[in-house]
């Protein structure tokens, strides 16, 4: 009997590729398991949690890093823009943050299938913990997108595709925010969001290539398209930094409220257990 | 298979049958879709051109926002007398039920707003060519509607605040629905033609239909394993 570790956990599979007998112990070639076999061992909850802890220095040590160099680059470095001026700097905070309210909804999508398929415990909290950081990202992406709007296209607000996706995805973030924790028990808000993620997830493509789809005011892709970027690489460099920066300063907080997610479920359990008393 | 077919056709005829049974909450459905249209002159004046050019859209989200109001009833009830743990056991999968009562409900709900739409597009001054690409239109997306809205109402099966939490959850899925219905309406008043907002509404509705049965039957699973 394989032994169980102090906290009740199996031994999980290790090798990928182990040979395989019949019945009567004669070998009959190779048994490959797939790679899918080995998220189990991610599955224990103190194992992650070493693993969240292991990467916490470095990307705080990356967004305390990225962070200040990215603002240096964007506000002093770079260039003005020939056509936009000074005002073209808002750019650096508001299309690094579009990028983050994409991928962070990706993510959630992701540790939303994981949890689903594979009932994984830890990756339904990961996308609870990571959809109020998407949520913020997503109103800052608005919010600076409005107020370069303003002087650039003398309007606040315009119903224009790219735009109108994303107010779409704020508002998907907030409708899973709030059926997460519409439920007393926190396990079922995790897994009723976990379906919701992935049910809205098909916005995600169509905010990327609205853009192309539609004729409108907002700027066409000019990052990544075919034929390379069509921006100077003096501005391209304080906006990879910035993106880095957001990713970064994502990676902490997320392992932050994972960590203190754990925690309170971990609380919780004790609470209801001392209640039963 | 044929069992399959017998469970989805009786799934369907009892939802029917109880729904049916109270005809006085369809009315209502269908008296809310009538009040909130006709809310409109009185907010932005009688004015007919003004009227027409915003016909389609009120008539559009008035149903959606009336289709969201009778989602509550399409598993709560079976939900508190344990009929739907008795569905869940069936040996027809979840998804073949979900979607008989998301037909049962589009067939007592989306069919009498369509079939009032006309009236109310009267009312609104709807320019002439736009009647016949309404009705079609909404023909094709009151079902994704119906099916959408059987997401939600898996999802939010127990929760606090139930009914506004359904609106919020599926009204963002159902926007394209939206924005092509009215499409369809305002291209055929243009003379631009309906037909390719049309066909996209049936993509909708096609992609809709194996898949939203399947993503509520996970949620309902969801909210009987838990309960």
């Amino acid at each position: 009997m394989p032994q169980r570790d102090r906290a009740g956990w199996l031994p999980a599979p290790t090798r990928a590729i182990m040979p395989a007998a019949d019945p009567a112990g004669r070998p009959t070639g190779l048994h490959i398991r797939p790679i899918t076999m080995d998220m189990h061992r991610f599955a224990n909850p103190a194992r992650f949690l070493r693993i969240l802890t292991a990467i916490l220095p470095w990307s705080a040590g990356a967004s305390l890093v990225l962070l200040p160099l990215g603002f240096y680059f964007a506000l002093i470095a770079s260039p003005p823009d020939y056509q936009q001026g000074e005002t073209v700097r808002i750019m650096y905070v508001h299309v690094p943050a579009a990028w983050l309210a994409m991928m962070i909804y990706t993510v959630m999508a992701a540790a939303s299938a994981i949890a689903l398929v594979w009932r994984h415990p830890v990756a339904e909290l990961t996308a609870k913990a990571a959809a109020p950081i998407g949520a913020t990202f997503t109103a800052v992406c608005l919010v600076t997108g409005s107020l370069w709007g303003e002087p650039m296209w003398g309007t606040w607000w315009v119903w224009d595709a790219r735009l109108t996706s994303v107010l779409v995805l704020l508002f998907l973030y907030l409708g899973y925010i709030a059926l997460v924790n519409a439920f007393d028990d926190p396990t079922r808000g995790a897994r009723a969001g976990a379906v919701l993620a992935l049910v809205g997830f098909v916005n995600v493509p169509i905010i990327k290539f609205s853009v192309d789809w539609w004729n409108t005011l907002h700027q066409p892709a000019s990052i990544v398209r075919m034929g390379g970027p069509a921006i100077d690489p003096r501005m391209l460099v304080p906006l990879f930094t910035m993106a880095g920066g957001f990713t970064a300063f994502f990676v902490t907080v997320l392992i932050v409220r994972v960590r203190a997610e754990l925690a309170w479920r971990r609380l919780r359990v004790l609470r209801l257990a001392e209640a039963a008393d | 298979m044929s069992a399959v077919v017998v469970s989805f056709w009786a799934v369907l005829a009892r939802d029917l049958r109880l729904g049916l049974r109270h005809a006085s909450d369809l009315a209502m459905v269908v008296t809310f879709f009538v009040l909130a249209a006709v809310l409109f002159p009185f907010g932005v004046g009688p004015e007919a051109a003004l009227l027409a050019r915003i016909a389609a859209g009120v008539v559009w989200v008035t149903a959606l926002l009336a289709a969201m109001l009778s989602l509550d009833r399409l598993f709560h009830a079976d939900y508190e007398d344990g009929s739907l743990d008795q569905l869940a056991l069936s040996p027809a999968p979840l998804a073949v039920l979900v979607l008989a009562k998301a037909a049962a409900h589009w067939l007592t709900t989306g069919l009498p707003l369509i079939a009032v739409a006309p009236a109310l597009g009267l009312m609104l001054h709807l320019d002439a060519a736009g009647f016949a690409p309404l009705v079609l239109a909404m023909l094709v997306g009151t079902p994704c509607l119906s099916l959408f809205g059987a997401i939600g109402a898996a999802l939010t099966l127990g929760a606090r605040r139930g009914g506004a939490l359904v609106a919020l959850l599926v009204l963002p899925l159902v926007l394209p629905v939206l924005i092509f219905g009215v499409a369809a309406v305002e291209a055929a008043v243009t003379g631009l033609g309906a037909r390719p907002h049309l066909l996209i509404l049936g993509a909708l509705l096609a992609a809709a239909l194996p898949l939203a049965p399947l993503a509520a039957a996970v949620a309902l699973r969801q909210a009987l394993e838990s309960a």
